[in-house]
């Protein structure tokens, strides 16, 4: 964990001061919707569909022990009794009361918590890869870097009113998990030729409406010049950014209409005043905050890894299975990362109970350092267990129903809350999932289908990142009905693509047998179980997949006319 | 000549009478005073008004690239940025490159919709005169000065740093 100095502390509490009195006046009638509507979005909080929604930041998604508790207080007290993981590593509560959103920052406040641009047109939650700091291919852990650029980027005076929401993802290894080339900003952290520490930063992705995958802008910056680089693209987008309308003030649609080289150009020389200014970092800044995150001491290999764990798997088919798909590999011998599935059947994506927040917390603290990641995939990992511990875990995540063995399989798909919860929402999304999870429940035929990301979103703003699935699903609104566009080869890694559109959208009722028709053609085409879907439909294309779909007297649907 | 305005007027963290006359381009000179031009009736008729013995400030708008003017503008004694709407920020970075990159002292002054919940950013970006919208309460807008004590980065105001607080920490504590 990073731990808040008193500094950083007091910025908080001022916050939640500052905040309780725009309540306060908002309520009093001195302050219009539409001016408190923008301060309470800088605050994460949103007047939803049935109730206020409340946006809990989670840096990088990493959080203690402490502060699962206090969610699970949250959603107690305040909720009704669960709070959801969202695509970017935040936590959310979909039935605060307006009148105590601010008894509820102020619990935040004390576990180091805060809603802070969690929404509006302001720089976002900083996200990073979920498996920093324990991933075997990684660099190093990006999340100092990450705090650093939390803090500038929090209540930064000048882009706390920029055409329209920003938002900034670090990876530091060899697999991109996450997603930094459909981020307004993708920073990688990488050594140059020389061996010096620096950043290649990419600018220009994006999901929603017009998805567009990111530019390198730099192929390599210093370590310390990347708030003087960040300030530069910034005042760049705060400058030029569109305002006049809505769906094209993102900063991806300046740099394509400039083009990526004129774009460049333009921070490039905004960058040449501010390199040298105070903005340039000392290496003090970063220790500075390095220092203030914890270190873990490890076991030995040889006690963390008693064989406990290989004689369990030989006597336990169950939690053999869940093995296979719940833990990935630890740098630390001795040691992995356990997942804690979200996606169990007749649950939403990404909910979590005020009793399993406890829990969870409990054995972040008995087993995993007191730590606890949410992933942008909606789960939750437990990223340091020693081998000997893991069974002990499974068990206790089982009893939870939070042992699912499906991570990365086809019902660990993520969704947004769609219909069901969101204004925007032109379909549901939650009750989708529900029925692929009923088509599929049998575990033997999902591993057989393998790595596979179904990611779905309840209207083009893409909370959902479906134009990134292997398969993708967007809800559309067709004469009042739910409709569902497919897209098929979409990838947020490193090989970041946008699906493609199958042809004419799907009626509710088919949705989740077209996800079945789909599979079908991927077992029948893929070379052997090695390949995996995304490989296949790289390599036969959409022609198969679409005849199936359609048959062969595919009506031209007026949406297709329309696209 | 438009109305006086009626909102308050706020200057250096200080309710003051609003000396300064909001001219539109068409609006004949007064004999003397304080008046605010567009920058496009500044450039038309510069000759005029240097010789006017008016002090004269001028109005950018908000799409102009300030570091181009500051020969042009530097010796003027006010420049007005623009809040079309509360929700545009581009005259934040304006007042900053002014300040920070142009080294512009005199007072640069927000109109339009200026409001009590975004001074202490406006005025960490260099502002340092507020013309309130006209439902604004001024004497509660002053509060909203220290709704902050603490900055993370560096601006305009030359406000310590979070950062560079604990670079003194440190150094003391060696
Ligand atoms: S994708 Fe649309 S429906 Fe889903 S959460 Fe986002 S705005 Fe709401």
């Amino acid at each position: 964990m990073y731990r808040y100095d008193e500094l950083d502390q007091r910025l908080v509490g001022e916050r939640v001061a500052q905040f309780r009195d725009q309540t306060r006046r908002f309520l009093a009638g001195q302050l219009s919707e539409d001016e408190f509507r923008s301060l309470r979005l800088r605050n994460g909080l949103y007047l939803q569909r049935f109730a206020p929604m409340l946006r809990v930041a989670v840096p990088y998604g990493l959080l203690s022990a402490p502060q699962l508790r206090m969610l699970g207080h949250i959603a107690r007290t305040y909720d009704k009794g669960y709070g959801h993981v969202t695509t970017r590593q935040n936590i959310q509560f979909n039935w605060p009361k307006l009148e105590q959103v601010p008894d509820i920052l102020a619990d935040l406040a004390t576990v180091q918590m805060h809603a802070i641009q969690t929404s509006g047109n302001c720089i976002r939650n900083i996200t990073a890869d979920h498996l920093a700091g324990v991933a075997a291919d990684e660099l190093l852990d990006p999340r100092p870097y990450c705090e650093l650029t939390r803090q500038w980027a929090t209540f930064h005076p000048e882009f706390n009113w920029l055409p329209r929401k920003f938002k900034i993802a670090f990876s530091s290894s060899t697999l991109d998990r996450s997603a930094t080339k459909v981020h307004d900003i993708g920073v990688h952290l990488v050594r140059n030729a020389a061996g010096e520490l620096g950043y290649t930063i990419y600018v220009g992705g994006g999901l929603g409406r017009m998805p567009m995958i990111a530019h390198q802008v730099r192929a390599f910056l210093p370590e310390l010049d990347l708030i003087s680089y960040l300030e530069a693209i910034l005042r760049v987008y705060n400058r030029h950014g569109r305002r006049d309308n809505i769906h094209r003030a993102r900063v991806k649609v300046l740099v394509k209409s400039l083009g990526a080289a004129k774009f460049t150009e333009q921070v490039e020389a905004e960058w040449a005043q501010l390199k040298d200014s105070d903005l340039r970092l000392q290496p003090q800044d970063i220790e500075n905050i390095r220092a203030r995150f914890d270190r873990h001491s490890y076991l030995e290999a040889a006690a963390a890894d008693d064989g406990s764990y290989v004689a369990h798997l030989a006597a336990d088919a169950r939690f053999a299975a869940w093995a296979k798909r719940n833990l990935r590999v630890h740098r630390q011998p001795g040691y992995a990362a356990v997942f804690v599935s979200l996606k169990a059947s007749g649950i939403a994506p990404g909910d979590v109970t005020h009793q399993q927040f406890d829990a969870v917390a409990d054995l972040a603290e008995r087993y995993s350092f007191g730590e606890v990641r949410a992933t942008h995939d909606q789960n939750l990992v437990l990223a340091e267990v020693a081998k000997k511990d893991i069974y002990a875990v499974w068990r206790r995540l089982s009893e939870l129903n939070l042992a699912t063995p499906n991570i990365g399989l086809l019902t660990d798909l993520i969704c947004c809350p769609g219909l069901d919860f969101c204004s925007l929402a032109n379909a549901g999304s939650i009750g989708v999932a529900q029925d692929i999870f009923d088509r599929f429940e049998d575990l033997d035929y999902q591993h057989d289908i393998g790595e596979l990301k179904i990611k779905m979103s309840g209207c083009m703003n893409g909370c959902g990142h479906h134009s990134v699935g292997h398969i993708g699903i967007l809800g559309v609104d067709k004469h009042g009905e739910e409709w569902y566009q497919v897209t098929l080869g979409g990838s947020a890694e490193n090989d970041a693509t946008l699906g493609d559109r199958t042809g004419p959208s799907i009626a509710r009722a088919d949705i989740a047998g077209a996800v079945e028709k789909l599979i079908e053609v991927y077992l029948e085409q893929r070379e052997d179980a090695d390949e995996s879907f995304l490989a296949t439909y790289r390599r036969v294309g959409m022609a198969p997949f679409k005849q199936r779909l359609y048959g062969g007297a595919e009506a031209l649907a007026e949406d297709e006319a329309a696209a | 000549m438009s109305a006086p305005d009626a909102g308050g007027v706020i200057l250096d963290r200080r309710i003051v009478a609003n000396e300064w006359l909001n001219l539109a381009d068409d609006a004949t000179l007064p004999a003397a005073g304080k008046v605010i031009v567009s920058l496009k009736r500044f450039r038309a008729e510069r000759a005029g008004l240097d010789a006017s013995g008016l002090a004269v400030g001028v109005r950018i708008p908000n799409t102009e690239d300030v570091s181009a003017l500051t020969l042009e503008l530097s010796s003027q004694p006010l420049l007005a940025v623009e809040i079309p709407k509360f929700a545009d920020g581009r005259a934040y970075s304006q007042a900053r490159v002014l300040r920070e990159r142009c080294a512009y002292r005199g007072e640069i002054r927000a109109q339009g919709e200026v409001l009590r919940d975004q001074l202490l950013h406006m005025s960490r970006c260099g502002i340092n005169a507020f013309e309130l919208r006209a439902d604004q309460d001024a004497q509660d807008c002053l509060r909203a000065f220290s709704d902050h004590s603490l900055v993370y980065q560096q601006a305009a105001d030359g406000a310590e740093t979070v950062w560079q607080m604990r670079r003194r920490q440190a150094a003391a504590a060696r």
